[in-house]
């Protein structure tokens, strides 16, 4: 933790950055919440620990955020797997922000372009937590029936607050499709099909985007496990396209691109 | 008129088949792993008793997140309208704490305060709320700072408060508790005068609301007063939605060529549509901005308008916002702040 500010207080210091996006203490001892640091001094209110958990790539379409000058990023791997797929989607410019990568022994680390964050993300240990891994296993081994009813139990709860949309660093539309209405593509109403419309167009609007943060379902104030969704579609765009989406700047987007010889395979 | 009576919770089984027996649904809180939702419910073993706070609030008895208010449809050059009838089934709304409880007096001072809305007013009429107190609370209640309390029986029909692990004292508050009082007949055994304040929870206040309504509006402009704290504000609804008290909807059109519903359905101030006007003009272009008029909309606006709070201290906001937007710590440091 001591190392994270130190860097920070530097970064600032040095005038590298204008605000470093980090993590301070929450309301509760369980909490962490995003910060903004803007001067050496502030930089003793950074924390680091695993409630540090909202991906804080997503403050950098916010209009406010991107006025304060050029910007550190307090990063977890998934926090660069985004800056690279926002790279990717020429959402980000090379050199805007400096991520700091902290592991899991506090070490951190500088990554000023995304050719470095490319690098490290390349080193970085990949899949799913052993209990997310569990759960999904669970869920699809489910018989198509019961896997239907426990989807449609989840997004039973949803009420559309769009707490997903909004901490998810790769929803960064600025008209999103639910809010279009020449024509009404999804029901605005929160019943069984306005939210399966809902969730399953946010599902596929991320399949081969999607890097796994976790931010969408930890913000839902229904704990609806929307992580688990949008990971299916990832192996499913992985598998039939090779979509590795948060570990190269280069990488098409798998559903908005064409090539001769992709794979057919799911046409049926 | 208030009465007190004792309620065993070996009774409640036989209360909750005569409100059955009355035409009564019941709605009450039901736990689910860790979460807990006010659910449709028939036998006492399932409602959740011990509960801190659902997730969601207990308005959608009278405010739904989706409500259709009429439908059309074009025949020839006609247009046929029709109102659906409300779903306004005698509802009993059982174990609420005093924080839901007293939200409707908020919701009723938006709903009635000009032209009467039928919607809520029908569902309004047929709920009888049966509240629980506090005897446990966490670091996110704040009910004491804006007028209420774990025991406060404002709002409840009928108010229990746990005596012991058996027994509740029942205060029949209203004429409605005494419908229910009547139908519970002996059920409800006399009171032999254990006290209330003892089993109920400490929430220590944390300002007081009142004043800090009166000092709001000098702090509108204020340069630090919102803007650090809306910096890390995503722009969700979560706070509104799960919010007892909030109650702006949006009204939608949704048809094909020959048919339509006009639906309301829930709205927050918190997402940046809700003030983008037809021309693309937005009044309110900066998250700081959005935040404000929440906090100034609960704690000077609905005051100062309709005479009423416009947050009843229940935490919802604060536990459930992705980033820790912390409603009762930043109305602590409003009231701190030197206008």
């Amino acid at each position: 933790m001591e190392a994270l500010r130190q860097r920070a207080r530097e970064l600032l210091a040095a005038g590298t950055v204008q605000a470093v996006l980090g993590y301070a203490a929450g309301s509760e001892p369980d909490r962490a919440r995003p910060c903004f640091v803007r001067t050496a001094a502030e930089a003793d209110g950074l924390i680091w620990n695993e409630h540090c958990r909202q991906n804080l790539a997503t403050y950098l379409q916010k209009p406010e955020v991107r006025a304060l000058g050029r910007l550190a990023l307090v990063a977890r791997r998934s926090t660069l797997r985004a800056l690279l797929q926002l790279a990717a989607e020429n959402q980000l410019a090379d050199g805007r922000v400096v991520a700091l990568f902290v592991a899991d022994d506090g070490a951190v680390t500088e990554l000023p372009t995304l050719a470095a964050i490319e690098e490290l993300v390349a080193r970085l240990p990949r899949g799913l937590s052993d209990a997310d891994r569990q759960e999904l296993d669970r869920i699809a081994a489910l018989p198509l029936g019961e896997r239907q009813a426990y989807w449609a139990g989840e997004f039973a709860r949803c009420i559309k607050c769009y707490a997903c949309r909004a901490a998810c660093p790769l929803c960064y539309c600025a008209r999103c499709i639910t809010e279009a209405n020449q024509p009404q593509w999804i029901p605005v109403s929160s019943d069984p099909l306005g939210n399966l419309e809902w969730n399953i167009a946010r599902a596929m609007h991320l399949a081969g985007r999607c890097v796994d943060c976790g931010s969408c379902s930890d913000a839902c104030p229904e704990g609806i496990r929307l992580d688990l969704l949008n990971h299916v579609l990832a192996e499913e765009a992985r598998t039939q396209f090779g979509a590795e989406p948060g570990y190269s700047v280069r990488k098409d987007y798998a559903l908005a691109s064409f090539k001769p010889d992709d794979k057919q395979e799911y046409i049926r | 008129m208030t009465e007190q009576r004792i309620l065993s919770r070996q009774n409640l089984g036989p209360l909750f088949e005569r409100l059955a027996a009355d035409g009564r649904r019941i709605l009450a809180p039901v736990r689910h792993g860790d979460r807990v939702g006010f659910e449709r419910v028939t036998r006492p073993d399932e409602v959740a008793l011990d509960y801190v706070q659902t997730r969601t609030s207990a308005k959608s008895a009278v405010f739904p997140p989706y409500e259709p208010l009429l439908q059309f449809a074009l025949q020839g050059k006609d247009v046929q309208v029709a109102e659906p009838a409300p779903d306004a089934a005698p509802t009993v709304l059982f174990g609420v704490h005093p924080c839901d409880a007293a939200s409707f007096a908020t919701l009723e001072a938006v709903f009635t305060w000009d032209t009467p809305d039928l919607p809520f007013e029908s569902k309004r009429a047929n709920l009888t709320i049966i509240g629980l107190s506090c005897t446990q609370g966490d670091a996110y209640c704040f009910c004491t700072s804006v007028g209420g309390g774990p025991g406060d029986p404002r709002g409840s029909d009928i108010l229990l408060t746990p005596i012991g692990a058996t027994h509740f004292l029942a205060e029949i508050l209203t004429e409605r508790g005494q419908a229910v009082a009547r139908l519970a007949g002996e059920l409800l055994e006399p009171h032999r005068g254990n006290g209330k304040d003892a089993a109920l929870a400490q929430i220590p206040p944390r300002f007081d609301a009142r004043q800090l309504g009166a000092k709001l509006p000098a702090l509108f402009n204020h340069p630090a007063a919102w803007q650090e704290q809306a910096l890390r504000c995503l722009g969700c609804g979560a706070c509104a939605f799960v919010c007892p008290t909030c109650s702006c909807f949006d009204i939608t059109d949704e048809r094909d060529r020959y048919h339509g519903v006009r639906l309301r359905c829930w709205d927050s101030c918190g997402l940046a549509l809700f003030t983008l006007h037809a021309s693309g003009h937005n009044p309110r272009t900066k998250q700081s901005e959005r935040w404000r008029q929440r906090v100034m909309h609960k704690f000077a606006y609905q005051p100062e308008r309709l005479g009423v709070l416009g947050c009843v201290g229940c935490g919802r906001c604060s536990r459930a916002c992705p980033v820790d937007m912390n409603l009762a710590q930043h109305a602590q440091q409003l009231a701190e702040t030197a206008v």
